[in-house]
Formats: structure tokens, C-alpha cells, sequence
């Protein structure tokens, strides 16, 4: 006989469709975009018409899946889309609003979970934390520039504007009005937005939830500035590094861990910082493994750039209350706010996969709870202001300088293989050894200018 | 008030519950002493009489034959109450074996609710400038359409239908979601502010927080 909760799972999923099919009905959607993440972490997406809509629903999708990065496993490349009716939500910028989204998890002809498929890959992961009690929250601070077209040769900034300058000039706080207000109405939260150092570049701070639905809302996030801006004729970029001599653009994340009961893990107004015990060990197994995941939160050439001194991001792996060169920071939280103690990693910029990336982030924290790593001194100095010796006396690693040193690092790691799984891990780097390739045997115009005239 | 069913007994079984939150019943846990004080108009009573037998055949008498006429009376027996049936045929309008399938309970009470010539869900939920409509699963604020997701609906139809109610995070986990979810009881937190953020600044505070307790919208009527 089926079980009381199976049951309860039929009828929810049931009742879920029902919604979706009527909604679609109610409201005239005309196309329902399913969208899934490759391995890179781009987001792809089919088009159903309403009619095909019932079916797709029960039976999902087939669709050859080496057409995808990542996907791809030639002999066996056929793969199943089957929409997350939960996530099934009107675009309200697209089309007077008769454009429909739902993600899919992707599964093997024979009904098991794919294992390429990111979003699975990360509810494996949090589904083994919430075992052990635990459910990981994350909230993002995104980067990002306008620029006047994505097609010149060298990105062009649409202002000069600075850190939470209000003047006429700056031109594109209209538009980043405009898609907060976009975001919001699709329900992701907003906490603040302001122009950065930067020229043209803008940051919006989004309201944690739990890994999976941020996972899905940085994608849907990613979209909606990109298109947004491609509306006013002007280009998004979420590119780590687009110009040389400013700030890069970083995805900061905000991390905390709640028990069942509601409770911040990470809480303990007795403890230094307020960060319980908990708190520190997890953050010990993120510092512990950092080189290992960098691969995964910073998987560009172009990443690198990003990750030097002076730029106000991490090269070095040192935590601190409050320093903004260091990889971790334990930010202030008011006494009476329990719920908001957290710890702010800063490496990851906005290219990675925030699957896979939430996935290893996890899998480090709780290996650093699960075997009571130590937490090393806190590193209170700007690290990019110390000399080579000052360095070695602290004792402080540094973060992979390169995608090559990320690519090795991660090679060697059992805690990322076991976290994204063998598929994944392979190919990954793989394909990312490719991409170094590349980009090593590639003449740039540095050396010829450097160079040629003497040479 | 809204006509509702009767359960018995009080606190009533869970399975029961989610099977008729789900189908959108509104429902009163009653005992046979609160029961017998009761002058509600009920939509008809179910009876679960696999803890008590003795209050709840009692119960079913004075449903069917005596001061508190209600219709239709649907109970639950375990397999081997059966023998308890007999002689017993005037004192319910169906019967169910327990454990049941939470669809055979759905479809009984659409069909006894047919049989006697009516259909008790309520069609539109409205409070204040916040209209639901059930069937359509469409949910209007000042007449804009709101585009919610399924959860955000659900929870938005639940807090509507008892408006002024206080619900902590662990029931509306239990009433709302009813089934696995990733987010711990913060996963009602994140859907309130999603649901604030779509009722817009203006109808926003709907949805009070009641600070260490939960959430409730609007004022009771």
C-alpha cells in the first residue's frame, strides 16, 4: 500500500499542476519557457505551447542532451525535462505578461535523477544536510556594469558615476529601478541596490532563502537584468572583471545554517563575534578547503583578474570581523537579531554555477562541523598592504592566483568529487583545462605592445 | 460564519485535517460535549471512531436522530470495528475503513455532499481589497492579478480564509506545506516577504507579523 506521505506528495503535485494548467488558462499564457542550468552555469530554456502543456507536465520532456555542456555522454545522450510546477511563475516583463517560466530537473530515460543536471546535484547536497538537521540559507550581494553596447571592442561605462552617487548623470538608475521592480513582482526580495565604486556598475543585495530557491532566483536574476537592459539598447555584464584598472564584480554570499527548530545555528551572543561554535567550524571548513572550491566559485580565466590586491577582494585565505580584504568576513549583527548572525564569503563572482557552488560551499562547511576543524587567528591587517614577509609570518595561504592553479587544486579534491559527483567533477575539468588551453597558446595585444617594437 | 464540517473528535486526527485543508473543506474539531452546545449550520460531520467508539456512536445518534440534525455524516472505522456496524445503518450516511487513501475521503464527501444536493466549498475568499477565487486559483488585489507561485497562493488562501487568526511558522509548515521542503520553518518566513513584496506597498502590511508568535492577515469579522 502507499504510504500516508507519499500520498500527501501525490496530491500536492497534483494540485500543482491543476494551478499551473488553470493559471495558464485564467490568464492567456501563450508560451511556457522550461529552463534548466548547464554545467557552466547558463541557463537554457525549451518552449511549450499551452497545448503541449498537460503532457509535458506528467510525462516530461525528452531532449537530446548533448546538445548541452556538460550534458553530453554521446552513446546515452538522451535526457528527461520534467518542470517544477512550484516554480511556475508569469514573467511579467515578456510579453504583457502571457510568457509563463518553470524549472526542470533532468532526468536518465530510465526515471533516475541525471547526474549532470546541477539542481539535482544540489538537492542531493541539501537534502544530506537537512538529515543531519540543517537547512543552508544564503543571500547574494550581485555585481554588475552597464555598458552602452555588448558588441565594441572594449566595454564602454554609461556613466562615471560613484559608491551611491544621485545625480542626473547617472542614467541607469531608472533602469536598475525598473528591475528591482521587476524582481520584486516575480517575489524576489530586494534589500538594498546603489550604484558601486565603479563606473556603470551597480549592485543589488538580494533577501536570503534557502540554497535551492536562490539558486533558481540568481539565474532568474541574471535574465532579468540582462534582458531588462537590452530593452533601454544597453548591454549587462556580469563578467568578473571587464575593465582593467577599477573594481571587478564579485557575488559576495551571505551564509547561515538553521536547525529544525528555527534556530540560527550560527548564533551564541557569548561567544566572540556572536558566532557560535557551530559558526566557526563551519567557517574553518570553507578556509580549510577554499583553494579546492575556487575552480567552482570563480570558474573564468577572466575570474582571476578579479582576485588581486587592491580591488577589494580576497587573494589571500584569512578571515576577519570586519576587513574587507580578507576571504571571510563575521559581520556585525544587532544584539536582538538572532536570525541575522552570518558569515559573508567574498570570493565567488557572479559567472559561477550557483548550484554546484552553493553545493561545494555546503559540503565544506559541514565537513569543517561534522570533523571540528579549528579555527585559524583572525587576520585583522589589509592583507593586499603586506609584504611577502609579513605573509609568511602569518602563516596565511593564498587563494589559487589562476584558473590553472583553481583547475589543480580541485583535481585533487575528494570533498569536491563527492559533492557535485563523478560526471560532473570530470567533466568540469575537462573542459575547463580546455578553456586554459586556449587561452595560454592566445598572442594578446599586451605582448605585441609590450614586445614587438623591441623584439 | 462560514458553514464548516464537524470532526470529531477534538483535536482531530491530522490525516483528516490535511486531506480537507487540501481540498479546501473549512472544518471544527469538536468533543461530544462541545458538539452538543453547537448551533453552527455544519456542512455535514465526519466521525472517526477508531480512538473513542463509544463518544462518537453517540455523537452519530444525536447527529442523526436527535437534537443536532446534521447531513451528510460520514465515519471511520478501523477493519476490525466492522462488526460494530451492524444494527447501526441509520446512524451514518457512509463509512470509511482506516487508513484511507486521502483521494477516497475527497471524493466521498464531493459525492455525499452531491447526493444531498450541494456543493460546501466556498467559491471566492475576499478580505478587504484581496480577492481569491478557488476555482479559478486567481488572486486579485485592488483588481490587479497577482502572479504568485503555487505555494505563495496556498499560503495567501489559508491566512484569507481565517483572517485575524495568529498561525505560528510549525502550523502553517504543517497546514500549508504538509510535505518535505528544504528551507526549515524559515521557509515560511521567505514566503511571506515574497507575498508582501507581490501584494505591493500598499496592501503589504495584509500580513502582520505578531512578533515571537507568527503571522495573521487582517482583523477577524
Amino acid at each position: 500500500m502507499v504510504s500516508h506521505h507519499s500520498c500527501d506528495v501525490l496530491i500536492y503535485v497534483e494540485r500543482q499542476i491543476s494551478y499551473v494548467l488553470r493559471t495558464v488558462e485564467e490568464r492567456k499564457v501563450k508560451l511556457i519557457r522550461f529552463w534548466f542550468t548547464d554545467v557552466q552555469g547558463q541557463l537554457k530554456s525549451m518552449a511549450i505551447s499551452p497545448v503541449e502543456l498537460e503532457v509535458a507536465l506528467s510525462e516530461g520532456v525528452h531532449f537530446d542532451g548533448s546538445a548541452i555542456d556538460g550534458f553530453s555522454r554521446v552513446q546515452e545522450s538522451d535526457v528527461l525535462a520534467r518542470p517544477d510546477p512550484a516554480t511556475f511563475q508569469i514573467l511579467p516583463w515578456a510579453d504583457g505578461g502571457t510568457t509563463a517560466r518553470m524549472f526542470c530537473d533532468i532526468y536518465n530515460p530510465s526515471g533516475t535523477p541525471f547526474e549532470g543536471d546541477p539542481r539535482n546535484i544540489l538537492r542531493r547536497n541539501l537534502v544530506k544536510a537537512q538529515e543531519k538537521g540543517h537547512s543552508f540559507y544564503v543571500a547574494p550581494e550581485m555585481e554588475f556594469f552597464y555598458f552602452k553596447d555588448g558588441n565594441s571592442p572594449r566595454p564602454e561605462p554609461i556613466d562615471s558615476g560613484g559608491y551611491f552617487d544621485l545625480t542626473t548623470a547617472d542614467v541607469a538608475s531608472d533602469l536598475r529601478r525598473k528591475t528591482i521592480s521587476v524582481l520584486e513582482s516575480m517575489g524576489i526580495p530586494v534589500e538594498y541596490s546603489f550604484h558601486e565604486d565603479a563606473p556603470s556598475q551597480h549592485e543589488i543585495d538580494l533577501r536570503y532563502t534557502d540554497a535551492m530557491s536562490m539558486a533558481d532566483k540568481i539565474m532568474t536574476f541574471r535574465l532579468v537584468v540582462r534582458e531588462l537592459a537590452l530593452e533601454q539598447g544597453l548591454f549587462a555584464s556580469f563578467l568578473p572583471k571587464p575593465i582593467e584598472d577599477v573594481q571587478g564584480s564579485g557575488m559576495h554570499l551571505h551564509l547561515s545554517l538553521f536547525d529544525n527548530d528555527d534556530k540560527n545555528l550560527f548564533h551564541d551572543p557569548e561567544a566572540q563575534y556572536g558566532l557560535s561554535e557551530t559558526g566557526q567550524q563551519f567557517m574553518a571548513g570553507l578556509l580549510h578547503h577554499a583553494p579546492e572550491l575556487t575552480a567552482i566559485t570563480n570558474p573564468l580565466v577572466n575570474s582571476y583578474k578579479r582576485l588581486v590586491p587592491g580591488f577589494e577582494a580576497p587573494g589571500w585565505i584569512t578571515w576577519a570581523q570586519n576587513n574587507r580584504s580578507s576571504l571571510i568576513r563575521v559581520p556585525i549583527t544587532k544584539r536582538d537579531k538572532e536570525s541575522s548572525t552570518r558569515i559573508e564569503y567574498r570570493s565567488p563572482d557572479p559567472t559561477c554555477n550557483p548550484y554546484l557552488a552553493f553545493a561545494v560551499l555546503m559540503a565544506a562547511g559541514s565537513k569543517g562541523i561534522e570533523e571540528g576543524y579549528d579555527l585559524p587567528k583572525e587576520v585583522a591587517q589589509n592583507t593586499s598592504k603586506l609584504s611577502n614577509g609579513e605573509i609568511d609570518t602569518l602563516g596565511v595561504k593564498s587563494l589559487p592566483r589562476s584558473l590553472n592553479e583553481a583547475l589543480e587544486a580541485m583535481e585533487k579534491s575528494e570533498l569536491v568529487h563527492n559533492a557535485v559527483g563523478e560526471h560532473v567533477f570530470e567533466w568540469f575539468l575537462r573542459n575547463k583545462r580546455s578553456e586554459w588551453q586556449a587561452y595560454k597558446s592566445h598572442v594578446t595585444q599586451w605582448e605585441l605592445d609590450t614586445y614587438l617594437p623591441n623584439w | 460564519m462560514t458553514e464548516s464540517f464537524l470532526l470529531f473528535p477534538d483535536p482531530a486526527p491530522p490525516e483528516v485535517v490535511r486531506c480537507l485543508d487540501l481540498a479546501d473543506y473549512p472544518w471544527t474539531a469538536q468533543d461530544l460535549t462541545g458538539a452538543s452546545q453547537l448551533d453552527d449550520n455544519w456542512t455535514g460531520a465526519i466521525i472517526d471512531l477508531s480512538n473513542d467508539p463509544e463518544d462518537g456512536w453517540q455523537l452519530c445518534k444525536r447527529l442523526k436522530r436527535g437534537d443536532l440534525p446534521v447531513e451528510p455524516v460520514l465515519v471511520l472505522v478501523s477493519g476490525n470495528q466492522l462488526p460494530d456496524m451492524q444494527l447501526r445503518d441509520d446512524l451514518y450516511d457512509d463509512f470509511m475503513i482506516t487508513p484511507f487513501h486521502p483521494l477516497e475521503l475527497e471524493a466521498r464527501l464531493r459525492h455525499l455532499l452531491w447526493r444531498a444536493g450541494r456543493g460546501a466549498r466556498p467559491e471566492v475568499l475576499s478580505y478587504g481589497p484581496l480577492t481569491i477565487n478557488i476555482d479559478t486559483y486567481q488572486a486579485e488585489v485592488d483588481n490587479r492579478k497577482m502572479d504568485l507561485t503555487f505555494m505563495e497562493y496556498e499560503l495567501l488562501k489559508f491566512l484569507t480564509s481565517n483572517p485575524g487568526r495568529v498561525f505560528n511558522r510549525e502550523t502553517l509548515l504543517s497546514r500549508v506545506w504538509g510535505y518535505e521542503y528544504y528551507g526549515g520553518a524559515r521557509t515560511v518566513d521567505v514566503h511571506i516577504r515574497r507575498l508582501r513584496t507581490k501584494l505591493g506597498e500598499e496592501h503589504a502590511h495584509l500580513i502582520q507579523t505578531v512578533r515571537s508568535v507568527g503571522y495573521k492577515l487582517g482583523q477577524a469579522r
